[in-house]
């Protein structure tokens, strides 16, 4: 039992409620929302520490114990996740103080941001799959806010379909959990797992473990993604950045938590469907990504394909596999914030969206450009930087797994998306300068938050070996999720 | 009665699609809510109709009904009432902003009543 599990939900949800009454005072806002950040930190580093010392912290709410009562539970995976997120969500903070505007800060962004803090984190650690819905919910419904914040035609057109595509999905989710609960008898992931692994994974539990993972794809755009690209281009930058980053990941989270601790126990026919999914997620995406000219469909189509890398290296489900998942997961996270927070810069600095409209921005901007590349190399794998621990990994799990296409597609999409950013790169700050005024405007504050991002990147690549140690223990729960059930009904 | 109940969820489902499938947003949005209360009658036929008394903690009583489906349904109905609510917020706003093509055209050529 550790009090300290509820503190990744309370921070931003205190600060969120708080951020209320701060409706028109500008710098009280962006104090609370920064004291709430580096709180969050703190709450995550002690977390993981105490994990990794102690083993998997549960907490039971109210002291019911499980498998009656809530449960939270922060095993390494959860733990690794929190930390990201709030390394993350403070630099999508720091940037959007420069990028957001007034106007939509005296309109409760920072309310919502935080909210969204709190469903995500929530996700990462219930213990339970009711609650996974619920904390689901709580991002989404702030997620629909910080589309349509703002008020544009294209924000609330996209927040239509938006909205749409997640109640459906969000019904089935309900009544997958419905079917579940008719299945197994209970909903405590734990308890799930065990008594799954008592009566075997029959015809019925694999397909409502389908019914999951069309549900967790439709949000985590793995496969099912036919919304992404439109959606994520509608709200202003700061929280493209946010999305990009975190709202596919918590799908993703989703997924690898229930096929490697409920529904582990018939890979040979729900696996392949991931290693599909995956693969196509791959391909469609890597098509998208160099099929497009202009940034925020480049980088939307980009965040598709390291969703489906990452269901690669669940399909593949090997230790080292798994490893490799939750390292490229984390990695992703912090680079795919970054993507979109460099990419916002661009977009701002030459007032354009469409790659036609720029060129000759490296002579004006050498710095932006420069972090850039470092970027689309981090992102591709290249070796010192972070991207590279998780691809090998993930990839020699999958040839292990005998998986020989799907890692050859899986390298061949670290092609498309070096091609895609280099493309970016090239066109954006190598060309010559086209024949058009750029506007005056000025990024530095932008830009500090995006170096520090790039700096946690650089040094998640450099610090391998050290983030491995931890990324290791995650991937050890994973592969045997005895210890998971263990720790969370243990008495 | 699950047979009944069962039917009726199907019902409902298949109401709520082919709402959803039509052009007016107002519709699109009675669509969802039916599909949500079906759900909820899923989620409470699935665990099994009530047989006998109301659930009990700490009494020795012969019978008693379930009581986690009922709270999960309480649960969902609250956020699919947020969601509905914000849904049709959205839609006013969106047919505010522009009204010659339903709901900020999510769909061409449709009306919105």
């Amino acid at each position: 039992m550790s009090n300290l599990l509820i503190m990744p939900v309370l921070i931003p949800l205190c600060a969120a409620v708080l951020l209320i009454f701060l409706k028109e005072n500008q710098r009280a806002q962006r104090l609370v929302a920064a004291c709430a950040s580096i709180l969050s930190l703190a709450a995550a580093l002690i977390l993981i520490s105490r994990i990794h010392r102690h083993g998997i912290q549960t907490l039971h709410m109210g002291g019911w114990a499980p498998p009656f009562g809530i449960v939270f539970v922060g095993d390494m995976l959860a733990g690794l996740l929190v930390l990201t997120t709030a390394l993350t969500a403070a630099a999508v903070l720091l940037y959007s103080f420069f990028t957001i505007g007034p106007e939509r800060e005296r309109n409760y962004y920072y309310v919502f941001f935080h909210f969204l803090l709190v469903g995500v984190n929530g996700s990462f650690l219930t213990g339970d799959i009711f609650n996974l819905f619920v904390f689901f919910e709580v991002l989404l419904i702030s997620s629909y806010a910080l589309i349509s914040l703002g008020g544009t035609r294209a924000q609330l057109r996209e927040t239509v379909k938006y909205l749409l595509i997640n109640i459906v999905s969000s019904t089935l989710f309900v009544a997958a959990v419905a079917y579940l609960y008719a299945a197994v008898g209970t909903l405590n992931m734990a308890q799930l797992s065990q008594r799954i692994a008592e009566t075997g994974q029959g015809g019925v539990l694999n397909v409502i473990a389908l019914l999951f993972l069309i549900v967790f794809s439709l949000k985590a755009g793995l496969f099912l993604f036919f919304w992404l690209p439109e959606s994520y281009s509608a709200p202003p930058l700061a929280v493209r950045a946010l999305f990009g980053a975190l709202l596919t990941k918590v799908g993703l989270y989703a997924v690898l938590r229930t096929f490697t601790l409920i529904f582990a126990y018939d890979p040979g026919f729900t696996h392949p469907w991931i290693a599909v999914m995956g693969a196509a997620a791959m391909i469609l995406g890597g098509v998208g990504a160099i099929a497009y000219t202009d940034i925020p469909r480049i980088l939307n189509y980009n965040v598709i394909i390291s969703v489906g890398f990452v269901a690669l290296g669940l399909a593949a489900a090997t230790p080292d596999a798994l490893d490799g998942a939750v390292f490229y997961l984390m990695h992703d996270m912090l680079s795919k914030g970054l993507m979109y927070m460099l990419g916002g810069i661009i977009i701002m600095l030459a007032g354009s969206e469409k790659l036609g409209d720029m060129g000759g921005m490296l002579r004006r901007y050498p710095l932006i450009g420069w972090m850039f590349l470092v970027l689309a190399l981090a992102v591709a794998g290249i070796p010192p930087l972070s991207g590279f621990a998780g691809k090998v990994l993930i990839i020699r799990g999958a040839f292990e797994h005998g998986m020989l296409t799907l890692s050859l597609i899986g390298l061949a999409s670290s092609l498309l998306v070096l091609y895609s950013l280099i493309k970016i790169f090239m066109l954006a700050f190598w060309r010559s300068e086209p024949a058009r005024e750029y506007p005056k405007v000025r990024a530095k504050g932008a830009t500090a938050a995006a170096a520090g991002l790039l700096a946690i990147v650089i040094a998640m690549g450099i610090g391998s070996e050290i983030v491995y140690e931890y990324v290791a223990e995650a991937g050890a729960v994973m592969a045997h999720p005895q210890a998971y059930i263990e720790a969370v009904l243990k008495e | 009665m699950e047979l009944v109940m069962a039917v009726a969820v199907g019902i409902l489902f298949m109401l709520g699609v082919y709402l959803i499938l039509s052009k007016s947003l107002l519709r699109v949005i009675l669509g969802t809510s039916l599909l949500t209360h079906g759900v909820h009658l899923l989620l409470l036929t699935m665990a099994g109709l009530k047989r006998g008394a109301p659930p009990l903690l700490g009494g020795e009583a012969d019978a008693y009904v379930d009581p986690v489906p009922q709270a999960l349904i309480l649960t969902s109905i609250v956020i699919s009432f947020g969601v509905t609510a914000f849904f049709l917020v959205l839609a006013y706003r969106a047919h505010q902003t522009a009204p010659e093509d339903d709901g900020g055209g999510a769909r061409e050529g449709g009306e919105m009543p």
